[in-house]
């Protein structure tokens, strides 16, 4: 079983993808040659040719609008946006095309696309390249919205993605892309984007999460663990459709709840999650929901970007808090 | 901000080395002007009657249609609608012109080129008149829907495009937008990428003088649109968009060229909007009612008729009853249409997802 880091497991599906389906297209900018600028799509022009690993001119609208175009006529295009901090004139595409092309059609055409992008502050990189908006997408109807945390969940949620007959945006989390390796089987088998991972059980409080910050809330997780503080771990991985069910049913046993987000606080995605502990786990709150999150701000240079980053502290503070409390 | 006057003077006094390292012209084609006299020689198709007799009754239709959708607009029957009066030769010499495999791509007011491609009447009105079973249309199937958003199906042209060339087909795209869109970044990108990759896609510049109430001259220096295909490195030209003959010629060779994969086109059709942006625009507020009548002097359905009379092919008794046939198929179309009992309300849910997720298949009985 090879051994990868998150990165390798994009590859692996792209790899898998291209070659269990030849409507699979990979395309983007710096895509074939180069291999993707965090090396994504290495090895992948080599291996399938110029035909299914396309480089496209520097143009992000031009890059999703033509792969609404290429799914309508049935190819699966895998479009790569070389950081989420130029999406934006992209999501013009996701709102008023992508999304809603099955609708407007009303089944007649269907756009089986993912954009995939790197996101997420802590790897030093210039401006503009450190956003989490992820919010953005997950209001739109008609999308899935996919975060994976781990090399494993990066291979079989973006299979899923692939292999999925409406528009999914892939959003993977730069922070982890080396981060650590693991045993990833490429047996081709796809991961639910309708569900919620629960990454660790426990019966004192739950932790939510998704995308980098999975990393300091297990870690938060085997803090409080010495603490004898016995901690559940989900990773949300698809934002949307938004799986709460097994968000509350976890509340229901531990009582509590913290929610950790990179992005800034407000309006963020730990807003959805803590309003729907309102509205349907209210009975089983022994304490307030708690979200732990970046401030409002627009995200530092490299220079206070770690420290923007929500850190472990604050977590294990508003965990502990909220065991404390009831 | 006034904008510059056409025919941009450029300073020649700047000493270059080579003062012409690329050279471009645009050319111009019209067969029959406004006087009805023939400009050129008639390419094979005008000779044909049949041929000519379709698009004319699919002008007709579209026009009668135009005018039942205003009407019953105004009657509170129908919602916002575009009006395509005056440009309705172009739009049908576009359908007419493409195979059944093509692909075509619009925005709203190219209701002549969708007719003769099979969308019914009754699908457009239901459409404007808010209902979306209206949007799965009998046109051929993988026609996009018509798109709202100014120039943003420029780039499903061209992803449409790289997906035929993949696969080696001979089919096209054609990609109709108004002189408005022109100034979009979005046609920019597809024209760049259709020129880099030689693309099978035509771009058809519909330019009817106005975006809303902004002048042609107001959207940009250029003396052309045309010429806006040099920056993608292909090129364009520039057609009387009321001579349906000089239409479809520059159709009947651009699709050829891009068939034969020998990369796409600009086709700047030059017409008028004779009426309204929509029913929800007063155009008096922005151009006289003069320039407006002066251009009806240039309506291409009479221009198109007199072609006709002119070769022996229609009368007065065809006249007559072709507008009886236009009329009686209309009017069923928008009885079929009033009559269409209102959607449940949970059709909203329909078609968002192949596989409704739970969690939004639950909010259906908020809606009941
Ligand atoms: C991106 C975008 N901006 C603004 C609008 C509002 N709008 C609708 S039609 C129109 C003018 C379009 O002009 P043109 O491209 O010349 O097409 P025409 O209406 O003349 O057929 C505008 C500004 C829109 N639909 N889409
Ligand atoms: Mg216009």
């Amino acid at each position: 079983m090879p051994e990868v880091n998150l990165v390798g497991g994009v590859t692996m599906a792209l790899s898998r993808a291209l070659e269990e389906d030849e409507n699979v297209v990979v395309l983007g900018q710096d895509v074939g040659v180069n291999g993707g600028v965090f090396r994504a799509t290495d090895g992948l022009l080599d291996l399938f040719g110029d035909k299914r690993v396309l480089d496209t001119p520097l143009a992000e609208g031009l890059i999703s609008g033509m792969s609404v175009g290429m799914a309508a006529q049935g190819l699966r295009p895998v479009a790569e946006i070389q950081f989420m901090g130029f999406c934006y004139s992209a999501i013009d595409q996701m709102i008023n095309h992508a999304s809603r092309l099955r609708n407007r059609t009303r089944g007649r055409l269907t756009c089986p696309m993912v954009m995939r992008m790197p996101y997420g502050a802590g790897i030093h990189a210039p401006e503009h390249h450190s956003e989490s908006t992820e919010a953005l997408f997950a209001q739109i109807p008609g999308l899935r919205v996919v975060i994976p945390s781990s090399p494993g969940r990066a291979y079989g949620l973006l299979l899923a993605a692939i292999r999925d007959d409406d528009p999914v945006v892939f959003l993977e989390p730069t922070r982890l892309y080396r981060a650590y390796r693991e045993q990833v089987d490429d047996d081709g088998k796809a991961l639910p984007m309708d569900t919620c991972f629960v990454l660790r059980q426990g019966t004192d409080v739950t932790l939510v999460s998704w995308g980098a910050m999975i990393k300091e809330t297990l870690e938060c997780a085997d803090t409080l663990a010495l603490d004898g503080i016995s901690a559940e771990v989900i990773d949300v991985a698809t934002l949307k459709p938004f799986d709460a069910a097994t968000v509350l049913k976890s509340v229901e046993k531990t009582g509590r709840c913290v929610i950790v987000q990179e992005a800034p606080l407000s309006v963020g995605f730990a807003s959805e999650v803590a309003a729907q502990l309102a509205e349907h786990g209210l009975m089983s709150l022994l304490a307030p929901v708690r979200r732990i999150a970046a401030p409002d701000v627009i995200v530092p240079l490299a220079g206070l970007e770690q420290n923007y980053i929500p850190k472990l502290d604050r977590i294990l503070e508003a965990a502990r808090e909220v065991v404390a409390f009831s | 901000m006034t904008a510059k006057k056409t025919g941009a003077s450029v300073d020649l006094s700047k000493v270059h080395n080579d003062p012409a390292v690329a050279t471009f012209q645009i050319g111009y084609r019209q067969y029959l002007n406004a006087e009805g006299t023939l400009a050129a020689d008639l390419p094979d198709f005008a000779t044909e009657r049949d041929t000519m007799v379709a698009m004319y009754r699919c002008a007709v239709l579209t026009r009668t249609f135009d005018a039942k959708a205003v009407a019953l607009q105004r009657t509170g029957k129908l919602g916002t609608f575009p009006s395509s009066l005056g440009q309705e030769a172009v739009s049908v010499a576009i359908g007419a012109a493409m195979s059944a495999e093509d692909v075509l791509l619009t925005t709203y007011r190219e209701q002549g080129a969708h007719f003769f491609r099979g969308v019914t009447l009754k699908e457009v009105f239901m459409f404007w008149g808010g209902d979306e079973r209206g949007c799965k249309t009998s046109g051929p199937k993988d026609d996009f829907p018509f798109s709202i958003p100014i120039a943003s199906h420029t780039t499903h042209a061209v992803g449409v495009a790289t997906a035929m060339k993949l696969r080696g087909q001979a089919h096209v795209a054609v990609c109709v937008l108004g002189d408005g869109a022109t100034s979009k970044g979005d046609f920019y990108e597809a024209i760049n990428l259709a020129g880099v990759w030689q693309l099978p896609v035509v771009f058809v510049v519909i330019n009817n003088g106005w975006a809303i109430s902004v002048p042609r001259h107001k959207q940009s220096s250029c003396e052309t649109l045309a010429q806006k295909s040099i920056a993608g490195g292909f090129e364009g030209e520039q057609v009387d968009g009321n001579d349906i003959i000089a239409v479809r010629t520059a159709m009947d060779e651009a699709l050829a060229q891009a068939r034969a994969g020998l990369g796409p086109s600009l086709i700047e059709a030059l017409t008028y909007r004779l009426s309204d942006h929509t029913t929800a625009d007063d155009a008096s507020r922005y151009r006289a009612e003069d320039d407006v009548s002066a251009r009806w002097k240039k309506d291409p359905l009479v221009r198109l008729r007199n072609y006709l009379v002119g070769q022996d092919w229609w009368g007065k008794s065809d006249e007559e009853s072709l507008l009886g046939e236009c009329k009686s198929r209309v009017n069923e179309a928008a009885d079929a249409y009033l009559d269409t009992t209102p959607q449940a309300a949970e059709a909203k849910f329909e078609s968002l997802y192949d596989d409704l997720p739970e969690v939004i298949s639950a909010q259906r009985q908020w809606v009941k």
